[in-house]
């Protein structure tokens, strides 16, 4: 179990490459819920991509040199808030692991221990108090694996959905199979990523819930896209955006 | 009749034959509901659970921490025992020697119990064209046999077949079957016509799940009760394992086989468990009056050799990361085209079989990490899976020993196209000109993209990316 530090004044943001392409309202509003808790939030200009588009294809090296850039920008012992459970599993843990054996190892562990990913941020450091100033509605929340297996945020993430309560949070079948996004793997194995993603949609679907949320924008990508695909209208959103809203901070 | 998988490097093909099998998909994902459901009752206490897997990780890591010191010890300690131990580097030499013993006692016949090993193998293969015919005796494998198949699942070889498929190919095949849906008759009906052939056969060939280095004992898990069969009817009994399932102590075997069970099938206990320390002793009634171990090597020492990969040889072959694969509920054991399909399958076999014959199957997971959630012996999957797609793409670094079919996969173009990822991701200003010019030119975005935009929409770029508008709103909030 990991070990929470204080609630410091100052985070850093990490906004990961898809919110900033695909979502950066979900960046913005994840800055608007971390301000209401009293923290000055900064977002270094010079952030690109974690790296881990390399790092799983086997490209280690490259995988390298995009983390010591990452790590490099971050200079103040601050926590890293990461608004992916995936690109945070990628620099809790998969950092760790890529500079094994190196002489930095030790200062890459340091940095890796800054890093959290945004609902357990919320959760366990900031102990947030949500009050839910929205409509009754019901949601249902797809959690990426790493959020899930590598990070254990499912667990923030539902707590935070519980927290609101006019929200009824609803379950799918086969909650934590994954969506069959997996990065390259849904282009290399397109046929074998059609049948999970087809599958997810289906479980998802079946919940008849108002919204679908998820602090995943890889597995978004997937989801969403084979839902327009298919002619439903469920879309997912990013968890931060929701609870902004739910909170009346937008 | 069942389909043959004709091999790994076929896995595209095969895979998206099984995709379009809808009976198939429909088999599998009953199964693995199945299979899972019965893990989960068997670890109810999330506390114990996690206890099991580190002392069992423990175990294998230092049993394996001493591989070539116990597996002497377990030689000499066999050898006393009257049991005698043959080590093969290769299928070849295993083969070898299984047909100079075969043929030391002119036998006609094998009766086997479940061993994916003498799979790997192709023992019956082998034995077949020097006139020994092997008949298999779990009843998985006989049915698969009798299809002329191979198994699908290390512990359940015909779990890609319903009842009513049983019911089919027993009635194709078997004389005087009435075709049933009822399991116990299905079962009762293969009972029966193996009964005789365990009497008649030379030579009793069964697999190892754990060998004790400590007593010189091999432990057997089954649960029909045609393993003790196998082992004690014929004269002569031969076991074959790899190298990697020796364990140190007696007592290191209750952990792992409760854990063992407990993860494949969600039993507490097997109806048999057998343990078997020598041939018959004089003045005993029954029993084989020779017994011999063969350990196969067959690419294993190249996983042991390095020390990350060596966790790939924890491995108790309990099948449940198989059982949880969303990738395997969704294509089935055939398609890998290896004895050992699924996640374990994709890492143990680059080992056996080399990469570039493989690379394939590193790339078919989506790293999800639903196998190494439930291993008992929490060998990392994934973490495996990045290394030998880092392998399978790169020389060997200049210290290491090459693995077979080292940087087979290795491309030019992508390689360059991670090359100038790596690039962009570190210079910001180019990276944020690319962001920045996707979004600007998002309608540009095709509405075919390949493989994503064969059941999904091509992704829809914002407008502005999270630097732009991060940067209005501080100097919005500069003006204030
Ligand atoms: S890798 Fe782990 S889960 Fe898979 S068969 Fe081996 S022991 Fe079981």
């Amino acid at each position: 179990m990991r070990i929470y530090p204080a609630k410091p004044n100052s985070v850093y943001l990490y906004g990961t490459c898809l919110v900033d392409m695909f979502d950066p309202e979900a960046g913005l509003d994840a800055i608007s819920l971390l301000e209401q808790q009293g923290l000055k939030v900064i977002f270094i200009e010079k952030q690109t991509c974690c790296g881990q588009p390399a790092y799983s294809s086997g490209y280690t090296k490259e995988a390298k040199c995009v983390a010591q850039h990452q790590m490099d920008l971050f200079i103040e012992p601050w926590p890293v808030v990461v608004l992916s459970g995936s690109c945070g599993g990628m620099m809790h843990h998969h950092y760790r692991r890529m500079f094994q054996g190196d002489g930095t190892q030790a200062q890459v562990e340091q940095f890796c221990d800054r890093v959290f990913e945004l609902t357990e941020f919320l959760v366990n450091v900031c102990r947030i108090k949500l009050e839910d100033k929205g409509d009754m509605t019901s949601v249902v929340m797809h959690t990426s694996c790493a959020a899930r297996r590598e990070m254990n945020v499912h667990v923030t993430a539902t707590q935070l959905l519980n927290q609101l309560d006019n929200v009824e949070l609803k379950e799918q079948d086969y909650e934590s199979e994954c969506c069959g996004f997996g990065g390259t793997f849904a282009v290399r194995h397109p046929n074998i990523s059609q049948a999970m993603v087809e599958d997810k949609t289906r479980h998802l679907a079946k919940t008849n819930a108002a919204v679908l949320v998820s602090a995943d924008w890889g597995c978004l990508l997937n989801i969403n896209g084979a839902f327009e695909y298919q002619g439903q209208s469920m879309q997912g959103r990013h968890l931060a955006s929701f609870l902004l809203e739910r909170t009346g901070g937008k | 009749m069942g389909h043959v998988p004709a091999g790994p490097e076929l896995f595209h093909a095969q895979a998206n034959a099984a995709l379009k099998d809808p009976q198939l998909r429909q088999n599998f994902r009953g199964a693995m509901d199945y299979l899972q459901d019965k893990r989960k009752n068997a670890f109810v206490d999330p506390v114990e659970e996690d206890k099991i897997r580190t002392l069992c990780e423990s175990i294998r890591k230092r049993c394996l921490s001493k591989l070539p010191e116990l597996l002497e010890q377990l030689d000499a300690n066999c050898t006393r025992n009257g049991i005698q131990v043959h080590w093969a580097q290769n299928d070849k030499e295993a083969n070898n020697i299984i047909a100079n013993i075969a043929q030391s006692h002119k036998a006609r016949t094998m009766i086997k119990g479940k061993s994916m090993v003498s799979e790997e193998i192709e023992l019956n293969h082998e034995m077949a064209k020097l006139g020994i015919e092997c008949l298999e005796s779990d009843m998985g494998e006989y049915i698969v046999q009798l299809d002329g198949d191979k198994p699908s699942h290390i512990i359940m070889p015909a779990i890609h077949k319903n009842k009513q498929e049983v019911s089919d190919t027993f009635e194709k095949h078997l004389d005087d079957f009435t075709p049933t849906v009822d399991v116990d008759e299905l079962i009762q009906t293969g009972r029966t016509r193996l009964r005789q052939k365990f009497h008649d056969a030379d030579i009793g060939l069964s697999g190892v799940n754990f060998a004790v280095a400590e007593t010189g004992t091999l432990c057997l898990v089954e649960n029909e009760g045609n393993g003790r069969m196998c082992t004690t009817v014929p004269k002569v009994h031969i076991a074959i394992t790899g190298i990697e399932k020796v364990v140190e102590f007696l007592s290191d075997v209750p952990p792992l086989y409760s854990a063992l069970t407990r993860s494949a099938t969600g039993q507490a206990i097997t109806t048999y468990f057998n343990m078997i320390s020598s041939p018959r002793k004089r003045g005993e009634l029954d029993g084989p009056v020779e017994v011999h171990l063969v350990l196969l090597d067959n690419g294993r020492t190249q996983a042991y050799q390095d020390e990350e990969m060596r966790k790939t040889l924890q491995c108790i072959r309990c099948g449940a990361c198989m059982n949880h694969c969303p990738v395997y509920t969704r294509i089935g054991g055939h398609a890998y085209g290896t004895v050992y399909p699924g996640p374990i399958g994709k890492i143990i076999s680059p080992h056996l079989m080399g990469l570039d014959n493989t690379k394939e199957l590193v790339t078919a997971s989506s790293l999800c990490g639903a196998c190494g959630e439930v291993c008992p012996v929490r060998i990392p999957i994934p973490e495996m899976l990045q290394r030998l797609r880092t392998e399978a793409k790169n020389p060997p670094k200049p210290d290491a020993m090459p693995m077979k079919g080292q940087a087979s996969a290795a491309s030019t173009l992508e390689s360059l196209a991670m090359k100038g990822f790596a690039f962009a991701a570190t210079n910001p200003n180019l990276y944020h000109r690319g962001a920045w010019s996707a979004t600007k030119l998002r309608g540009l975005v095709p509405n075919n993209m390949g493989p994503w935009t064969q059941c999904r929409t091509s992704p829809k770029l914002a407008n502005k990316t999270l630097h732009q508008l991060i940067k209005a709103r501080n100097k919005q909030a500069g003006d204030k």
